[in-house]
């Protein structure tokens, strides 16, 4: 039925060589931990993508609940963590999956630093990975006052006064972020929401798209 | 060709990239402006709010006064309570330090923690002379910030915290 459905598609639409041309490639020896346990090390690049996507598919349902607004945020957040069901499951996945993001991007960021991966004709791509990295953190610290409970607002503060500390920029800096020259309030939980929700997933998107069309077209390092 | 120094391709090439620019523009500046503005509003003037502490009972012991008022936050309007620490100088002029501590924000407290005549942060340490100089060695960096003061009625009224020269 499937194949019959695929058939009838790819007979109009020719879409075998698409997909051949990104997922039809023998995986190398040295990166296979069938072949080499130790070639674990390459898994992850791969897992710091498996959990984004979690986070991307936890992150939507999320919004099902949850609102941007100073007097309700907190409340949507403990009504679909303790009343709807699975909410501490799926929050959850969110919350823990947003730590090991990170975690495994610095363990992906040793990898290739370690095993010099990095160098010609790599040199875009860890730049381009660099990026990732920074927006990674980008995601993490404005998620983090989403909540709005007051370890979320007294982090911002903290982390707005270290935004603040930047030479010359730094007070334009500060109101951009927090949206008020004095307040960490209402705008502040609306750009945060904003730039974790929209600005800085459709940035990391783009990038992890070249960073694996790099990859793709220049292929992993060889073995060392 | 070599008297026509524009091209036919080069004329359309540069128009149409004037024109698509022209149109990028006109799309991203309102969106751009949108997203700045709380830069571009500027400061509000910081406005007196009284307080219930009568200017006639100050001494040279600062007091804690705190005053209630409206704070307007974009469409969010609330009451807030700020702290200051009041007391009058040796040349009899009123002083009103902010109780923020300069290191990374905590509350600061008169004589807290017994240490005599200076304020202290109980977070880290830190450490103020009643003038608000911060005490070299503890973690703060810069002296507390200090209230404008106005009197009204024999109330103090207190104007929005400014960085301190002393």
């Amino acid at each position: 039925m499937l194949n019959k459905i695929y058939d009838w598609v790819d007979e109009r639409l020719d879409i075998t060589p698409l997909w051949r041309d990104i997922a039809d490639h023998e995986v190398p020896e040295h990166v296979n931990p069938a072949h080499h346990f130790s070639a674990f090390v390459y898994c992850f690049g791969g897992l710091t993508f498996f959990v984004t996507v979690i986070q991307i598919l936890s992150g939507m349902f999320l919004t099902m609940y949850y609102v941007p607004d100073i007097k309700n945020a907190w409340e949507s957040v403990y009504y679909l963590q303790n009343e709807v069901a699975f909410g501490v499951i799926v929050r959850g996945m969110h919350h823990w999956g947003a730590s090991l993001v990170i975690v495994m991007m610095f363990l992906h960021t040793l990898r290739v630093f370690f095993q010099g991966a990095y160098k010609k004709p790599r040199e875009l791509n860890w730049v381009v990975g660099v990026l990732i990295f920074f927006v990674m953190l980008g995601l993490g610290f404005t998620g983090y006052l989403l909540p709005w409970d007051m370890k979320a607002l007294f982090a911002t503060k903290v982390g707005i006064e270290i935004a603040a500390s930047t030479p010359l920029i730094g007070h334009e800096l500060k109101v951009l972020l927090a949206g008020h020259p004095d307040i960490v309030g209402a705008q502040t939980l609306t750009r945060f929401f904003a730039i974790h929700v929209f600005f800085l997933p459709a940035a990391l998107l783009g990038l992890m798209g070249a960073h694996f069309l790099m990859i793709r077209k220049q292929g992993i390092s060889g073995p060392l | 060709m070599s008297k026509q120094p524009v091209s036919r391709r080069q004329f359309l090439n540069y128009t149409l990239t004037g024109v698509g620019g022209f149109m990028a523009a006109g799309m991203l500046m309102p969106m751009v402006r949108f997203a700045v503005d709380p830069v571009l509003k500027g400061e509000a003037a910081g406005d007196y709010h009284p307080t219930q502490q009568k200017v006639s009972e100050l001494t040279e012991t600062p007091v804690r006064v705190d005053f209630s008022y409206e704070q307007k936050d974009a469409w969010y309007t609330s009451e807030v309570t700020s702290t200051a620490w009041v007391y009058k100088n040796n040349k009899g002029e009123i002083v009103a330090l902010s109780p923020v501590c300069k290191h990374l924000g905590c509350t600061v407290s008169w004589e807290g923690n017994d240490h005599k005549n200076q304020f202290f942060c109980p977070c880290h340490n830190g450490l103020y002379e009643k003038s608000g100089k911060n005490v070299p060695g503890t973690p703060p960096l810069k002296p507390l910030d200090v209230y404008p003061t106005a009197e009204k009625d024999g109330l103090l009224q207190l104007g929005k915290p400014q960085a301190n020269n002393v």
